[in-house]
């Protein structure tokens, strides 16, 4: 059952990518039945786990040994447990609803089979990464949803921009990925297995020492995957791809996958207080970052990104928290994974009625023209910002609150982020579907196709209910304590104080981004004379920069510099040998004159010679 | 009579073989220079054969003239082959076996 999960999206991936042209007129339809079915199966999966009693919800499959030298031993094995069955619904069943969404935005691309044979490639990648029941394994998954996610970016690769975007995508989760492949060696070394049984199991004997250089090493794999500083770059960027896209492998599934690395290796981070404190650190700045980048993009898709960042942020600095912050991170991704989704698709959705601009100074008052998208895309914002009872508000309020139990400034950090992430979806939804229309001359917005609002309409309703329904019906607390393990956190500020404090916070960014962006008219040209913040914030927080100048430039100097001595010393070295003696030999070629006389000459003098040293030696 | 003077002799006249060879152009003479340079030698062995009392010297004289006279049957060969298609027996003008 569980190899069937990831075996159907990649059957699909196969026929689709080898199937070639043949399989163009019907490819997205097989794309579609293989990733819904994979849901399907894991539906099936997730109510038999749910009719067991607790302790035999965990189940595994060893499909072959994979590796196995001596005593390096990895399994071909999976585990499926309350925390990948999470994960794969939210990958299946956003998945699907992405697939279907992607049949209508991408009607008119030729290269649409091949499209959806990657998505398929990057679902089976995907559910690869949360079954695999070892870390081995799991750095397979990690490499190849890197790959799906590369291939996709770059989808349009006759842009030169999304090429270029591709790559540094792929360069800059190259760096973190050496953090992974560095704990698996530590983890190796440490504890001589790699199975996430093992791993738990030998990390109360381990040297504390160990366990924290393992945890940085985790946490610089999740930096890269989750886009998280300082490799936070390659996100924005992302953008480049086509949206649906943007929705499933940038909001919703891959950049979630360090959270969900962090959460799986919880008890190495249980054991070292270091590493907690510096993935809070991480997840704090990233929070903060992000959401300052999303408060000046006038491009939806990176402001949407910078929101990425910016919950991602969140969902790190829960699970550095410990065991009071590992559920919550993991209900955030869950909500965050719906109304993330549901906004990117709303955004693709926008651009679709829009000659895919993406510049929200085109855009203003859709809410007349695109109703189903104004309806969806603004239960996405009231879920991401907190309102109440929106999905959102259960995941975050809780965060914030679990940060004020470990630290003040944490917790404040987490509170001035609520605000920011409502300032800047404020802005974003006032930009575009209220105030005046600003489009441009040949635009006449019209509503995307049944196609397209369906998933939609479903990621709505899951920002709407979707919190509300795993806290009080899932009991998402207690479905996932067996695997990650839950306190409660021990708080001086309560939640009856904190959530009104949060909501205040909330409404004064919305209040004021509204009186902003929503009661004064926005300029069709981005004003150039803006303060240093904003010109930071359009700048990626002069992230790009940043790398260009203490990685590119001295990497590239460096390269220069070896390649001139390169060509220089060592090729002039071996070649000024070879010279030398090819011009001493032009020299003394000249010698065979052919003239018999001066031979003889020669050779009169060389025994001349001779005779004159023998007479000379015995003397 | 002082040996010694066959040394003498024999030293004369290898110095005027080796000056023939070294100076003259035509080939016949070369060829008769190369012969007196190998009597010279022929007589500095004999003369110290008889100086030593020994039989090595002769031995040695002997072999000389058999490489002498097969040297003489190559060597006119090649001069008389160069100079039908040349129409020259100077050995500065057989120079194309060069760099």
């Amino acid at each position: 059952m569980i190899a069937a999960l990831i075996g159907l999206p990649l059957f699909g991936a196969v026929v689709l990518l080898l199937g070639g042209r043949r399989t163009n007129a019907w490819g997205h339809l097989l794309a579609v039945a293989m990733s819904a079915s994979s849901f399907f199966v894991a539906a099936i999966l997730f109510v038999q786990m749910i009719g067991k009693p607790e302790e035999e919800r965990e189940i595994g499959q060893h499909l072959f040994d994979w590796i196995a030298v001596g005593a390096f031993q990895i399994p071909f094995g999976f585990l499926l447990d309350q925390l990948s069955i999470v994960f794969v619904l939210l990958i299946t069943g956003v998945g699907t609803l992405i697939h279907i969404y992607s049949i209508g935005y991408m009607e008119h691309e030729p290269n649409r089979r091949q499209f959806f044979g990657y998505l398929n490639l990057f679902i089976a990648a995907m559910l690869l990464l949360v079954l695999a029941d070892n870390y081995f394994l799991l750095y397979l998954g990690w490499e190849s949803v890197g790959l799906a996610s590369y291939l996709l970016i770059s989808f349009y690769q006759q842009k030169p921009s999304a090429a270029a975007a591709g790559k540094k995508a792929f360069i800059v989760n190259r760096v973190g990925d050496v953090g992974l492949a560095l704990a698996i060696l530590l983890m190796f070394v440490t504890f001589g297995t790699l199975s996430f049984e093992g791993v738990a199991a030998g990390a109360g004997i381990a040297s504390p020492s160990t366990l924290t250089w393992i945890g940085l090493a985790l946490l610089l794999a999740a930096c890269g995957k989750s886009a998280q500083f300082p490799l936070q770059s390659w996100l924005l960027d992302a953008m480049e791809g086509p949206t649906p896209v943007s929705a499933l492998i940038h909001a919703a599934t891959m950049v979630t996958a360090g959270v969900y690395l962090i959460v799986r290796a919880h008890a190495i981070f249980d054991l070292s207080e270091t590493a907690r404190t510096a993935v809070v650190a991480v997840g704090a700045i990233t929070l903060l970052l992000g959401a300052f980048i999303g408060t000046a993009k006038d491009d939806i898709k990176k402001g949407l990104a910078g929101s990425t960042m910016s919950q991602i942020g969140y969902m790190i600095l829960a699970a550095g928290l410990g065991p009071v912050g590992y559920v919550f991170a993991i209900f955030h991704l869950l909500t965050h994974g719906m109304f993330k989704a549901g906004l990117f698709l709303g955004a693709g959705s926008v651009m679709h009625g829009m000659h895919d601009d993406v510049n929200m100074r085109h855009y203003g008052a859709l809410r007349t023209m695109m109703k189903v998208t104004y309806a969806t895309f603004g239960l996405g914002f009231l879920a991401i910002i907190g309102i109440p009872p929106f999905a959102g508000f259960w995941s975050k309020d809780e965060i914030i609150h679990a940060a004020f139990g470990q630290n003040m400034f944490i917790g404040l950090a987490t509170l001035l982020g609520a605000g920011v992430t409502a300032f800047y979806m404020t802005r974003m939804m006032a930009m575009t579907f209220f105030g005046e229309a600003r489009w441009e001359p040949d635009v006449k917005p019209h509503e995307s196709s049944a196609v397209m609002t369906i998933p939609m309409i479903v990621l709505a309703l899951g920002s709407a209910f979707g919190g509300m329904a795993m806290l009080f019906i899932g009991d998402i607390e207690h479905w996932l304590e067996p695997v990650t393990g839950f306190a409660y956190p021990q708080n001086s500020v309560s939640n009856a104080v904190l959530i009104p404090i949060t909501l205040s916070v909330i409404l004064v960014g919305a209040g004021y981004a509204w009186l902003r962006y929503g009661r004064r008219p926005i300029p069709v040209v981005a004003p150039a004379n803006v303060s240093l913040l904003t010109r930071t914030a359009r700048a990626d927080a002069y992230g790009d920069a940043i790398n260009e100048s203490l990685f590119m430039r001295p990497g590239q100097y460096l390269t220069r510099s070896l390649t001139w001595f390169d060509t220089k010393a060592i090729d002039g070295f071996v070649g000024g040998i070879a010279a030398a003696i090819g011009g001493l030999s032009a020299r003394s070629r000249r010698l065979q004159n052919g003239l018999v006389r001066s031979y003889a000459l020669t050779m009169l003098g060389g025994a001349a010679l001779i005779a004159l040293v023998l007479l000379l030696v015995r003397l | 009579m002082n040996p010694n003077n066959y040394l003498v002799l024999a030293a004369i006249l290898f110095t005027i073989g080796a000056y023939g060879v070294l100076v003259r152009r035509n080939a016949i003479i070369v060829f008769l220079s190369v012969e007196l340079m190998l009597n010279a030698a022929n007589l500095a062995f004999v003369a110290a054969a008889r100086n030593t009392g020994t039989l090595d010297g002769l031995v040695a004289a002997f072999f000389v003239m058999v490489v002498a006279a097969a040297e003489v049957v190559v060597g006119l060969a090649i001069i008389v082959t160069i100079f039908r298609t040349r129409r020259s027996a100077s050995i500065d003008e057989a120079s194309l076996m060069k760099y």
